[in-house]
């Protein structure tokens, strides 16, 4: 087990996420930054698509109630290890009673925590994924106890694996895109506009980003269908919203665009006022 | 049964949209739903998932073991070659208790305004049409329903409530529906259902699905009230009857 001592500003746990329930309306939810998450699980020996704790921007603290090893990726939010800083991006040794807690945000967003055999929370639907009103929380709280098996990270000798981070997630400003299924219905003009415009990214959650400056246009809505992690919505005010993990799973505007898998990892890190353009693929 | 000429386009690199025309209409919706159940059952095992909307089906695919073109083709063929007997198609009417009371129908009165239509004759309207399910969608549990009486037609709320609770039964412009949970919501609230609409203890969370109809019948607070207490007790069952399209 691990207990929370304190929880951050919106931590929760994450894996690949929920694909089959979509049909019933739940969204697919999973890690915002599948890279980070995948290089936490295995730098200690785990499948990619272990659940992995994410921390966003001002991180937990936590006590570790049995030995094990984690690993921990992505936003660079200063982790420590009894309040000592401890190094990211490789797999650490932790021992019963041992602390880990975070502190100035450096680089990046979202940070991950990875743990040897992943974390044991409820399986709802085939997937641990926090999600208000599907599972039984959709944050960590103080006074959580995460389960995870303490028989996995312990015991075995592990490599002493270090690699960069991604060159292109914490500085890159491009999105790559595809058109999206209403691309075509923007004209000529407006489909240069979009793709040389900067965007400063406004409001932004696990759901979605809503980007600026306005993208004045007339179209009309489309009969509610289909969206994805990744689709770029716009609203006839002219919104332009980047539908993310935690994103409903129909909708009425028409997707002008579609990130890639890597850019939607790359937006996951961006802060609030950080710019982004796209770049069609 | 009336093919369509369906149109697929790519939607990012590891899915596929085939769209029908753009209705809101049964014969769509059987054909799409008669293709999906194809899909369903020769279903090979590059497809991850498929997403049945209003009018149109939305595949994900692992892009490592198909591409969009060959993916493109496999459906192409196989809509072609499906049956075009008109098989019927068994769905079920699903008997939906709402409570009217002006307690629930916050905005019964400004409905009853804006459509010069009086609350019982309201209420009326509303509960002599079984709604179509085209679709669950857009929060777990949400049911796209077709069919409302365009006397009934109204605007949604011109700033949305903050919390609109669940089991409201609203109307939002040509549609009307259920809030399966609270949520912000701009619809107009006629009243409040106990009925649950999704439920995550069992493997299969809404009892509904696309195809099925929804008829509201008129329940007084008491009850409403009662039933409440029976939901919560899962002893509550679901009145419904079986018909053929």
């Amino acid at each position: 087990m691990i207990k929370i001592l304190k929880s951050g500003l919106y931590t929760s746990i994450q894996d690949m996420g929920r694909m089959h329930f979509l049909n019933y309306g739940v969204p697919i939810s999973g890690v915002m930054d599948s890279y980070s998450a995948s290089l936490s699980n295995v730098m200690v020996g785990n499948a990619k698509t272990c659940a992995v704790m994410e921390v966003t921007l001002q991180g937990p603290e936590m006590e570790f109630m049995s030995a094990t090893r984690i690993a921990i990726t992505g936003a660079d939010l200063s982790p420590t290890l009894n309040y000592t800083p401890v190094e990211m991006n490789t797999s650490i040794s932790i021992q019963q009673g041992d602390l880990i807690g975070f502190g100035e945000r450096k680089t990046g967003a979202r940070s991950y925590l990875a743990i040897a055999g992943g974390f044991q929370t409820a399986l709802v639907f085939g997937s641990r994924s926090y999600f208000e009103g599907i599972t039984p929380n959709a944050t960590i709280k103080k006074g959580d106890l995460l389960p995870f098996n303490s028989s996995f990270g312990t015991g075995v000798s592990f490599f002493d694996v270090k690699k960069q981070d991604h060159p292109t997630i914490f500085n890159q400003q491009t999105l790559e895109v595809q058109a999206g299924p209403e691309f075509d219905w923007l004209s000529n003009e407006q489909q240069q506009k979009l793709l040389s415009n900067t965007y400063s990214l406004d409001l932004n959650n696990r759901m979605a980003y809503q980007l600026q400056p306005l993208f004045p246009n007339s179209l009309k809505s489309i009969i509610s269908s289909a969206v994805l992690p990744g689709t770029v919505q716009l609203t006839p005010s002219g919104k332009i919203i980047v539908l993310m993990r935690d994103g409903q799973t129909t909708g009425g505007y028409p997707r002008i665009a579609q990130l890639t898998e890597q850019s939607i990892n790359q937006l996951s890190q961006k802060l609030h006022h950080e710019k982004a353009h796209f770049r069609l693929v | 049964m009336k093919k369509h000429e369906l149109t697929y386009k790519p939607f990012g690199n590891a899915a596929i949209l085939i769209e029908w025309p753009s209705e809101m209409h049964d014969s769509i919706l059987k054909d799409l739903l008669s293709f999906y159940n194809t899909i369903q059952r020769n279903k090979i095992a590059a497809i991850v998932e498929t997403i049945q909307s209003i009018n149109s089906l939305t595949i994900i695919y692992d892009p490592q073991l198909i591409h969009f073109e060959e993916m493109k083709q496999w459906l192409i063929a196989l809509y072609k070659k499906e049956t075009t007997e008109n098989t019927p198609v068994a769905y079920y009417v699903w008997k939906i208790p709402v409570c009217y009371d002006t307690r629930f129908g916050v905005d019964l009165a400004e409905i009853s305004d804006k459509t010069m239509i009086s609350i019982p004759k309201v209420i009326e309207l509303h509960t002599k049409t079984a709604y179509r399910i085209y679709s669950i969608g857009f929060l777990p549990g949400f049911l796209y329903l077709g069919g409302l009486d365009s006397r009934l037609h109204i605007d949604r709320k011109p700033s949305p409530r903050l919390e609109v609770p669940k089991g409201a039964v609203g109307i939002g412009g040509m549609q009307t529906g259920i809030y399966p949970r609270t949520s912000p919501g701009g619809w107009q609230i006629l009243g409040n259902t106990p009925i649950s609409f999704f439920d995550t203890s069992t493997s299969i969370p809404c009892f509904a699905k696309a195809g099925d109809k929804i008829q509201f019948t008129p329940i007084s607070y008491q009850e409403y009230v009662h039933m409440q207490t029976q939901v919560a007790n899962e002893e509550y069952f679901i009145e419904k009857e079986v018909f053929y399209d």
